[in-house]
């Protein structure tokens, strides 16, 4: 087609234009009658505009995703904050700088997603702006379309219809390549979502919203369950100093059952203890649990707690009512 | 003349303005054949706020073909060069 001298003189502007127009013109050329490329025309436009929605539609999926994983982001980025704090409470830096180094690595990803979240808005805008222009031009087009077939004969016809076509066609184009443009852009975002879903379910960052417990959680409620296993022995070997025996075998059941329950329940001993501060936090399982509790001796309790309750979830839940209870 | 912003809609330009409109074109051709992308993106961010400055953007249901065409705001240099050619970027 163009020369590369004279395209050169002519400039970006000029030959992006005739480029438009030579497609546009192509098109028209494979039509016999002039009157027939109206209609092609008409609804190869409609077709264009569903497909324009449905970008819209798409990158805003996309968007949503973006927004769901920055949620859970940043909820563990906030979890291993708290991990850090509690930690270092507990004399453990190396666990606090474990926690922080992955606290630092998710906020990266949020600071990633961020952009690409701004991004995925721009594209969803601009898409939605192409949608409402195209619309306005294929409206324009149809009440041509219906004054061309009305009032010209089909030799007649052939400027308007030329001209119609080319006003149509640039803005198909322009539109055209707004949806693949959002499409590219989408596609490598839903690669880097897809990266950092195989992240999240690594652990490398710590899943708090599967519900996983990871490796810093862990460590800290066995020290913390440890803590509580010296304290209720220190607590029992008070008792058998100061010598009451009869305590031991169940009839106090804040003594003997918390002492051995700490280990493997959480919610009961600080129910039978003191409901108040805690209450609403465990409604239903814990009203379920007093009866249990006031109904029966603690020994049966025992046994009867650990099949309602994951063995996984037992250390974790244990520290933090009993920490508050008795500091 | 009218002016399309690709992705941002028409603009009618008075004739005037295009010797400025040339030169800033001129500046971005030759970016682009010198593969200087910093250049590149300096002289389509000149030559587009230049077109809205001097432009009016035409109503979008006006049935009329462009007598220029401009990239996109956030164009890279590989895209304009595909664009300018025939088989390039525009669908259809």
């Amino acid at each position: 087609m163009l020369m590369k001298g004279t395209a050169a003189r002519m400039g970006v502007m000029k030959r992006v234009s005739l480029v438009f127009k030579a497609k546009a013109n192509r098109a028209l050329d494979k039509m016999e009658d002039p009157r027939e490329t109206l209609d092609y025309s008409y609804q190869r436009q409609l077709e264009l505009l569903t497909k324009v929605r449905r970008g819209v539609a798409d990158v805003a999926t996309s968007r949503k995703r973006v927004e769901l994983q920055m949620n859970q982001l940043q909820q563990q980025a906030d979890k291993l904050q708290t991990q850090a704090r509690k930690a270092l409470g507990m004399g453990r830096e190396d666990l606090a700088r474990e926690a922080l180094t992955r606290k630092a690595s998710a906020q990266t990803q949020l600071d990633e997603l961020q952009t690409q979240y701004a991004q995925l808005q721009a594209e969803e805008e601009k898409l939605t702006v192409a949608s409402q222009r195209l619309q306005a031009k294929v409206d324009a087009f149809r009440t041509r379309k219906e004054t061309i077939k009305a009032t010209y004969t089909a030799a007649e016809a052939q400027t308007r219809i030329n001209e119609a076509f080319s006003g149509i066609s640039e803005e198909m184009g322009d539109v055209g390549m707004a949806i693949q443009r959002a499409e590219d852009k989408t596609a490598q975002m839903q690669a880097r979502a897809g990266a950092i879903d195989e992240l999240m379910a690594s652990g490398a960052l710590d899943d708090a919203v599967g519900g996983r417990r990871d490796d810093i959680q862990s460590e800290l409620d066995m020290m913390s369950a440890n803590s509580d296993v010296e304290r209720e022995l220190a607590m029992l070997k008070g008792e058998i100093t100061t010598g009451a025996p009869k305590q031991l075998e169940g009839s106090a059941p804040n003594g003997t059952s918390q002492g051995t329950q700490d280990t493997q329940g959480q919610q009961a001993p600080q129910q039978s203890q003191e409901p108040g501060p805690y209450a609403p936090q465990y409604n239903p399982q814990q009203e379920q649990e007093q009866e249990q509790e006031q109904a029966q001796p603690p020994q049966q309790s025992q046994q009867t707690q650990p099949a309602g309750l994951p063995v996984s979830d037992l250390p974790g839940l244990a520290d933090e009512p009993q920490d508050g209870d008795r500091s | 003349m009218i002016v399309r912003i690709l992705g941002g809609g028409q603009f009618r330009v008075d004739d005037a303005a295009a010797a400025e409109l040339n030169q800033l074109d001129a500046d971005l051709e030759s970016a682009v054949e010198r593969s200087d992308e910093p250049a590149f993106t300096a002289a389509l961010t000149r030559l587009l706020a230049q077109v809205r400055a001097q432009g009016a953007p035409l109503p979008p249901d006006i049935l009329e073909s462009s007598d220029l065409i401009l990239p996109h705001e956030d164009s890279s240099m590989d895209e304009v060069r595909k664009l300018l050619t025939d088989e390039g970027l525009i669908p259809g």
